[in-house]
């Protein structure tokens, strides 16, 4: 039991299933994430790691299970859930067609931040985006659209954040100024689920890492109990895969 | 429901400025209309013309609509946004309306772009507040059942013939009641005379509007 023991649930995922067709991408995940914890969750490829941010983000319907989020139960309060919730994912989720602020201006109004403008500002300064801040999306380079699409996830002040596999979408100046953004989450107590194909990654940012396979979280650890070695060791043991 | 009205409006504003930058729907809708409307013209003798022209007009309206509606969710699938969206904390019934009042703003600078020509071609009288209405209750209609039909027809393969041959037969009794109450106006008919067609649009467009921001959550969430 690791010291975060004591504070209150971030999410509760109990008995969780999500079916397509006859195929179960979850078979009654059991999670349980603490407030401050910064979660990695491992697995292969159709593991269900997608399918399980995409729950948890409420942009995909749970068929059964129960899951609370910031104390929200998701389908009774799905608005409430998105309103705790970030989301960096592989899609930067932003209008080609509009300027920078204008897209940070559209999120800011359905996210109802107050003192819009002013959030902008801060944020466009810290991912270095107000040069580019009145271009169009189209116009922006790869780097500048994954800094706006952080910028983006991040304008409302979530709680919780949930990132699907940032590493594989980012070059390394977003990706600095990502981890920069979850260490300032991390220090006041915000919570990060991540999902990673790479287990070094994961051991090296979570304090706490998650083996997702066949649709359930086989294994649960704190980081400071582990090491790339045993980590890789337990890895294959659980998914019959090598990383 | 003041929160809400804004996010309803920061949907449209930024439909708006999209459509604006890009010009996709503002340009190619009414030329496709207009085209409808020449080759209409042309087609007809000079004194049958006037006999058909409720029938061109809606004609012309209807299939540059669902060329206008194919594209509500097309550029944001296309963009991967739509799921940016769907993840802002408002109600499903919110992005609808605000999607609806995109397609019904653009199907309107449509109607009011075609509407002038389409007098001045057919030789008919230039403006008649009764044309007004119908269009508009017609168009409400339009947007209402395309919207949430352009949100289907945008997951499958050929979106483009999906939303056609969903929204055509839907849609029959408000273009039913559209061109008639058009023939009825064009020809210097009262208001009571079709009063009953307006009765139509106005049942189907409060029905579809509740019954589509009712079901619209269970087409775009997964």
């Amino acid at each position: 039991m690791d010291g975060s023991s004591c504070q209150p649930l971030a999410v509760d995922i109990q008995e969780l299933t999500k079916s397509f067709g006859n195929h179960l991408a979850l078979k009654g995940l059991d999670l349980k994430v603490r407030k401050g914890d910064f979660l990695t969750i491992v697995g292969p490829n159709g593991a269900g790691k997608t399918t399980l941010i995409k729950v948890l983000a409420t942009t995909m319907r749970p068929s059964s299970g129960s899951v609370q989020v910031a104390g929200f139960d998701l389908k009774e309060n799905p608005v409430q859930v998105r309103c705790n919730i970030g989301i960096v994912s592989h899609h930067p989720f932003l209008y080609d067609d509009l300027t920078s602020f204008e897209n940070l201006k559209f999120y800011g109004r359905m996210y109802g931040v107050p003192d819009l403008e002013e959030r902008i500002h801060t944020v466009a300064i810290r991912f270095e985006l107000i040069p580019r801040l009145h271009h169009q999306v189209r116009t922006l380079s790869r780097g500048l659209r994954q800094r706006l699409s952080i910028a983006r996830a991040v304008i409302h002040n979530p709680r919780i954040m949930l990132l699907d596999e940032p590493e594989s979408g980012l070059d390394q100046h977003a990706s600095a100024m990502l981890q920069e953004t979850l260490d300032a989450m991390s220090a006041e107590e915000g919570t990060i689920i991540m999902t990673t194909h790479s287990l070094e990654y994961g051991l090296k940012v979570g304090n706490r890492v998650a083996i997702l396979t066949g649709g359930k979280i086989a294994y649960e650890e704190s980081t400071q109990a582990l090491n790339l070695d045993n980590l890789r060791e337990t890895y294959y043991r659980y998914t019959g895969t090598r990383r | 429901m003041n929160k809400s009205l804004d996010k309803v409006f920061a949907i449209l504003w930024k439909d708006i400025l999209s459509e604006l930058r890009t010009k996709d729907v503002i340009i190619s809708v009414p030329v496709f209309a207009l085209l409808v409307i020449v080759i209409f013209n042309f087609a007809f003798e000079p004194d049958r013309v006037r006999l058909v022209a409720s029938g061109v007009l809606w004609v012309a309206l209807t299939f540059a609509g669902v060329l206008g509606l194919s594209r509500s969710f097309a550029v944001e699938k296309d963009q991967g946004s739509l799921e940016g969206l769907m993840l802002c904390p408002v109600g499903r019934d919110v992005i609808y309306f605000g999607k609806m009042l995109g397609s019904l703003t653009f199907i309107l600078v449509v109607a009011i772009i075609v509407l002038p020509i389409f007098f001045i071609l057919f030789n008919l009288p230039v403006f008649k507040p009764e044309l007004v209405l119908i269009v508009f209750l017609a168009t409400i209609g339009f947007a209402s059942v395309g919207t949430l039909f352009s949100a289907i027809a945008v997951n499958t393969k050929a979106r483009d013939i999906m939303l056609p041959i969903l929204f055509f037969p839907i849609m029959a009794p408000v273009i039913i009641s559209a061109v008639k109450a058009t023939e009825l106006a064009l020809a210097g008919e009262s208001w009571g005379s079709f009063s009953t067609w307006l009765q139509v649009m106005v049942a189907f467009d409060i029905i579809f509007l509740v019954v589509s921001s009712l079901v619209f959550e269970f087409i775009v969430e997964e």
